[in-house]
Parts: C-alpha cells; structure tokens; sequence
C-alpha cells in the first residue's frame, strides 16, 4: 500500500506550507545590515569582513540595491526590521532626509569615506587625449547649441569638436541611466562642461527645467552605448575596440591599468594623488549613513563605523586604500571619525 | 503533347526531392549552429575558470612563540583568539629576506602572504595548543595578485608603473620559487568558504549552502502544493466556468517575469508577515511561486495521459475516488510529475531576479546555517563576484559558473532518466 503514507505524506506538506507562512516574525537581530550603493559596496565589505574576523561580532551583510534604493530601505523605518547603514555615492537629498522623518528616523549620522573618480579610458596604446569637460559634452550631449540654436549633435570624430583630439569616431561605452556613475558623470562633466558653452548658459538662466533635461540626455544614435552595469565588461570591450572609450570607476582602473589607461581631463591625469588633491576634477565623495537610533539595539555598530574610519581602513595607507579608494585628506579623516564615533546627528542637508 | 499524371509527378520528383533535402539541411544547420554557441560558451567558460580550481601556495615555516601568542602562559581562549598572528606570518616571511629592511619595502614584501595565513595559523593553534613554542610549517594560498602572477596573467612585459605588482615584488615572489616554497595544490577555499572580498579566500560554499536551503524550501512548498492543485483540477473539478477561469491564469502565472514575483515577495513576506531579509526561507517562498504554475502544468499533463481504463478498473472493483486516485493514477502519474518537479527546480536553481528584492543579492561571508539566517544563492554569487574590480574574480566566477552549470546538467539528466525508465505507453 503506497497510497496511504502517500496521501498523509501530502496533507502533512499542505499544513506544513500553512504553518511556515504564518510564523516566523522579524526576531532581534545580532548582525549589522546595510544596503545602498554599488560603488562603495566594494568597500564597506572590505570592511565587514574585516570587521567579523577581527572582533566578537558578527560579519555585516551587506547589500548592493543602488544609493536610491538604498536610501528608501534605510528611511522606511526604525527597528530591527530595517536596515542600519546606507551607503551612497552621493549626499543624501533633502527630500530623501524629509522621508526619513516622516517615518521615524530623525537622528543620522553622515559619514564620508573617501572619493571616487570617474574616469574616461581607453585600451592601451592608444593615442591619449586630454579632454576638457566641454568636449565631453559637446561629443555625447543628445542636442548641443551650435549658433545659438539646439540642434541633435551633428559630430562624428572626436577631431570634428577641437582638432587637436585624436581623429576617430566618437564612440563611448559607459553604464545604464540606473547606476550612481551616469548620474556621477552628468553632475560632474555634462553639466559643467555645458555651461561653459554662452548658450547654455542662457538657457539655464532663462529656462532651468529644459537646462537639466538636455544635460542628462545623452546620445542614442550609437556614439553613446549603453554596456550595462557590469565595469569588467568595459574593460574588456575596451581592449577589443581600441578606438572607444569607456566611463568606469577609478578602482577598476586601478586593478586594470595594464589594459586600459585613462585619459586626462582638464590636463589632470587620473591618479590617486590628483583625484585626492581635486586637481582630476571628475571625482566625487563617497558616504555611509548610520541610523542612531540602532546603536543600542544592534550589537556593534558603534564598533563598525569605528573600524570603518579608523587608519588601519580609510587611513592613507589604509587596506581601502589598495582597494582603490581615495582617502581623505588625514585631518578631515581624523574629525570625520570623531564626530562618527560619537554618532553625531546630521543637520537638515540643503539643496 | 497529352501528359498522363504519371509523367507530371515524374517531371516535379526531382525539384522534390531537392526541396526535401533542404528541408532537412535547414534542420541540421540550425542544430548545428546551437551545437557551435553551445561549445563556444562551455570552451570560453572552462578556459577562463578552470585556473582557479588550482591555488598557488607559499609554504612557510612559522615558529609560534610563546611571547607573541600566550605571553603569560594561561592558554585562555580569548588570549589564543586575539593574538598577533599576522605578525608571526611575517615574521616568517621576513626572515627569507633578511635584506629587506625598510618599512616600506617591507610592506610590499608582506603583500604576498594572503590573510588566509593567518586564520589558518590562528585556526591551527586554538585547536591544538601544544603548538605553542613550535615550529608550524604552513601551506597556504598566497594573495590573488601573485596567484595572478604564478598563471601567467600578468604581463610581465609591461613597464612597472602599469602593473600592479613591483619588478622587486616580484623578484622575491620568483626567489621564494626558486627556494622550493611555492607549489600548486587544489584550490580548497573555493569549496569550503562563503565569499570573501579577498579572492584567495572567496569560496562558493556559503552560496551553494544557500542554494540548497532555499530550493528544499521551494521543493517543500511548490511539490505537495502543484500536486494537489493537480488532483483536484484534473480529477475532481468540474468542468465550468470558474475552472477555465483558474486554468487560465495559472498558465498566465506561468509566463510572468520572474522579477514580479520577487516584488511580490517583498510586499508579501517581508511587508505583511515580518518576514526576514535575505533569509532563503523567503527565497524559497518567491521561488516557489514561480515554480507552481510549471509543476501543476506538469502534473495535469502526466495525470491525463493515465488512460481512464485504469481508472474505471479501479472504480468497478469497488475503490472508492481517493483510493483510485492515490493507489493508482498519482503513482502512475509520478514519473511525469517529477520530471516537471525537476525541471521547475533547475529553473528556479538558475534565477537571480526575484531574490535582489528580497535582498539576497548581498556580501555574506558566513556560511548559511538554517533557512532564516542571512544567505545568497549561487548565480547570485556568479553576479556578485563578476562585477568585482579585482582581476582574479573573474576565474572565479568562471568556476562558480562552471559549478552552477554541473548542477544543472545533473539535474536536467536526472529528469530525463527518470522519464525513460519509468515511463509506460499505453
């Protein structure tokens, strides 16, 4: 008879899928959770790890959802039910803090970990331009002024824009709209690239909503391609395209700088020494945020941001640092860990 | 001229026949170019992550003294688990190079040891505490880049300033060979440990582990659930307009993005029950959802093709409907449904989509121990490890790939030896 156990076998399974469903609620947790950008994720696990095989506590999970993500899970609320830190690759906004409020967490500390520079790369080899931010956004800009009026970007060769830059099709291959890096890119080259154009100028003056729009459009006739998130994948299209060029972190060029090289921008050339002294202009700071109000719920928080300012991790010598992230100046590292040691709360950010 | 039908088939056999033998080259070129796509991936794949199977070890001899490790002789465990390890590594390390003496030399000099030394010193003498006062020899992994170095992936050829690893770097990496200290072995880090951010160290266990919890929770669900959705549809239901309306949408559920039910999940389970983030618990309830619709399709199919013969048989020797049904339609129905099971299985094995919501796209370096504690899965791993800057990920991921790809095949051949050895034809 192999019906009977069978037929109990199958209504045990049935209560069993009621029974896992209803129980099971959120418990108290002894392991930091953080969510938020990609960009710093290589880091803030860098230093999770370090962290649970270092100390007592438990390893952190960490998890890659994106800054804007990121930030929605850390604003949800208060409790073990949400996340602790968020790290981002830009400065939280004001309405995002406002959010915040709304639903409880009212006491934050920022906390600024380092930099980050964008780079324009090519492979190796290749002839190596110095761009300046105009050029980049008279190459990629969808509509671009030429004689006072916006017209679809008519520029083919790099050399069509200034003579002096190497005569090859523009071609870019750079991440998709999600990624923190695009946005990075738009902030820091689109925008202040246009505004050395008069027109553009104007335009922000006298219409800023149609200034935003056409500064963070970006070319879909092919010299713009979008290659998806994945920063290897550039590196390697790279090398088999050797007249493109490709927009990526600084850290992967670091790991890559037998493959790829990047090009100078504004006359400063990609280095951990220019991007740190702010003469390599296209770089950008990198943040976590913690949520106060944890520090005495979950066991090691304090220690954690602690361990993630101190000099051992984001110190100039630092294992972030053979990472690829550029420290702060010593003196700022020193009072940023002050003051996130003692979780001082954050004022409202302006924008 | 009268033609008789005869000599017209006969006039248009030829063009028949040619266009018969196109027909069928059509066929093999198109199974051809699939076979070609197929070998490609699986030769690129293995190319690139068969290296990392193989770990590049430094042998050192490590004498555990007394002072650095238990100064005051108490052997207390929080003593052993605190002490300076990474300094008796170095320790070891630099007495192969006596001449380098500057800090910062020194510095690149201990870049070669991987902090998988140290635990495993560390690892070594918690469990054996006679260690103390001797001499350890210790073989383990050296750091990822001069494991990068000993593959030959590094050009060499390249100037200084472009590499990450210094001519002198270098140079003692090829000394320490030529003293006999660096050998291959397999890689076990690989399949003993969760991920790490240090190559050496990254190992796909914990993913797997993850894997393996979240589809028992999947089978556990989705199996007992599709199967008895299965019965009462194809044996009990009647036939109206409700029931067409259930089919329908199952085969409808069956079609939607895998990422929609990730969202449901997260309003579902973690909204409404309080459910745990990145618990495969979690993972498995969205996976099962997703795998329903395949095993109830499946399921219904293998029950209709149990010729209604063996049902009335049953039925007239005098069963009543739920012992026809359990003693003899469902366990010749069996076979068919596994196979769905399994199929259902592999996909869900396979998907990264609907568990980013749930979060279990995240760094965890412990080993998942149960179904609520915080886990990823193995493409996710795959994904993780492939958007890393550090070179020596990507042959891992090819590994972890190539792993992934092991399971799935087995998987897959389970589910079509278990149709060929116990399917009947009526």
């Amino acid at each position: 008879m192999i019906g009977k156990p069978f037929g109990r076998v199958l209504g045990a399974a049935l209560l069993l899928s009621a029974v896992v469903l209803s129980a099971a609620p959120a418990q108290a947790r002894d392991q930091i959770r953080i969510v938020g950008s990609s960009t710093v994720f290589p880091f803030s696990t860098a230093v999770a790890e370090h962290f649970g095989r270092m100390t007592p506590f438990r390893t952190p999970v960490v998890e890659a959802t994106g800054s804007g993500g990121g930030i929605k899970l850390f604003c949800s609320g208060v409790g073990v039910g949400y996340p602790d830190i968020v790290n981002s690759s830009r400065p939280i906004k004001r309405s995002e803090f406002e959010a915040c409020r709304a639903h409880g967490v009212d006491r934050i500390t920022e906390v600024r970990v380092g930099f980050d520079g964008i780079v324009v790369a090519s492979a190796r080899g290749t002839p190596r331009p110095d761009f300046t931010r105009k050029d980049l956004f008279l190459a990629l800009a969808r509509e671009v002024p030429v004689d006072g009026r916006w017209i679809p970007n008519p520029w083919t060769r790099w050399s069509d824009i200034r003579p002096e830059l190497p005569s090859v099709a523009i071609e870019l291959l750079g991440p998709p709209p999600t990624s923190g890096t695009r946005d990075a890119f738009l902030e820091l080259v689109m925008e202040p690239g246009c505004l050395e154009i008069p027109a553009c100028q104007e335009l922000k003056d006298t219409d800023p909503a149609s200034f935003a729009l056409r500064t963070a459009a970006l070319r879909e006739d092919g010299r713009f391609i979008d290659a998806g998130e994945n920063d290897n994948l550039i590196v390697q299209k790279l090398e088999a395209n050797r007249s493109a060029f490709g927009l990526f972190g600084f850290s992967f060029l670091e790991q890559n700088a037998d493959k790829v090289q990047g090009a100078m921008i504004e006359g400063a050339e990609p280095t951990f020494e220019s991007i740190s002294s702010g003469a390599y202009t296209v770089s950008r700071s990198l943040f976590f945020y913690v949520k106060n109000a944890h520090a005495g719920i979950v066991p090691g928080l304090r220690e954690f941001v602690e361990a993630f300012t101190g000099p051992a991790a984001s110190g100039p010598e630092g294992y972030l640092a053979d990472r690829g992230l550029i420290p702060l100046p010593e003196a700022e590292r020193e009072a940023t860990a002050r003051s996130a040691r003692d979780l001082v709360p954050m004022a409202v950010p302006e924008d | 001229m009268p033609r008789n039908i005869t000599d017209i088939v006969r006039a248009g056999l030829k063009k028949r026949y040619r266009a018969e033998a196109r027909f069928r080259l059509y066929g093999i070129t198109a199974i051809l170019a699939a076979l070609v796509l197929l070998f490609t991936l699986f030769v690129t794949i293995v190319s690139q992550g068969a290296s990392a199977f193989v770990a590049t070890e430094l042998t050192l001899s490590v004498p555990v003294t007394a002072a650095v490790v238990d100064p005051e002789g108490t052997r207390a465990e929080a003593t052993l688990s605190g002490a300076n390890y990474r300094k008796l590594v170095l320790d070891a390390l630099d007495a192969q190079f006596p001449d380098v003496q500057d800090r910062i030399e020194r510095r690149k000099l201990h870049a070669i040891v991987s902090d998988g030394a140290t635990y495993d010193l560390r690892e070594k003498v918690m469990a054996n505490p006679a260690l103390i006062g001797t001499t350890v020899t210790l073989t383990t992994p050296v750091a990822s880049d001069f494991d990068m170095l000993a593959k030959g992936q590094v050009d060499v050829s390249q100037p200084e300033s472009l590499r990450r690893l210094n001519d002198r770097q270098i140079g003692w990496f090829n000394t320490l060979k030529e003293r006999g200290l660096v050998s291959f072995g397999l890689d076990r880090n690989l399949f003993v440990n969760a991920d790490s951010r240090q190559p050496e160290l990254a190992g796909i266990f914990g993913a797997l582990m993850g894997s393996l919890y979240t589809l028992l929770v999947t089978l556990a669900l989705s199996f007992p659930m599709g199967v008895a959705a299965a019965v009462y549809l194809e044996e009990y239901a009647p036939r109206n307009r409700l029931t067409d309306i259930i089919e329908v949408n199952i085969n409808n559920l069956a079609a939607v993005p895998s990422i929609v039910f990730g969202l449901l999940g997260l309003a579902i389970f973690l909204g409404f029950f309080g459910l745990p983030r990145s618990a495969p618990l979690v993972g498995g309830l969205v996976l099962s959802l997703m795998t329903l619709p395949t095993i109830i399709i499946a399921a219904r199919v293998a029950l209709q093709s149990v010729p209604p013969s063996i049902r009335e048989a049953a039925l007239g020797i005098g069963a009543s409907k739920m012992q026809t049904v359990l003693h003899h339609v469902l366990p010749l129905a069996l076979p068919g449904i596994m196979t769905g099971t399994i199929i259902g299985m592999a996909r869900a094995l396979g998907e990264t989509a609907p568990l980013l919501m749930i979060g279990m796209v995240a760094f965890i370096a412990d080993t998942p121990e149960g179904i609520l504690s915080p886990s990823t899965v193995l493409p996710v791993q795959i994904y993780i490890w492939a958007d890393s800057p550090e070179r020596a990920f990507l042959e891992r991921m090819s590994a972890a790939i190539i792993i992934l790809l092991t399971f799935l095949v087995i998987m897959n051949t389970a589910a079509v030896w278990l149709r060929r050895k116990f399917e009947r034809k009526w």
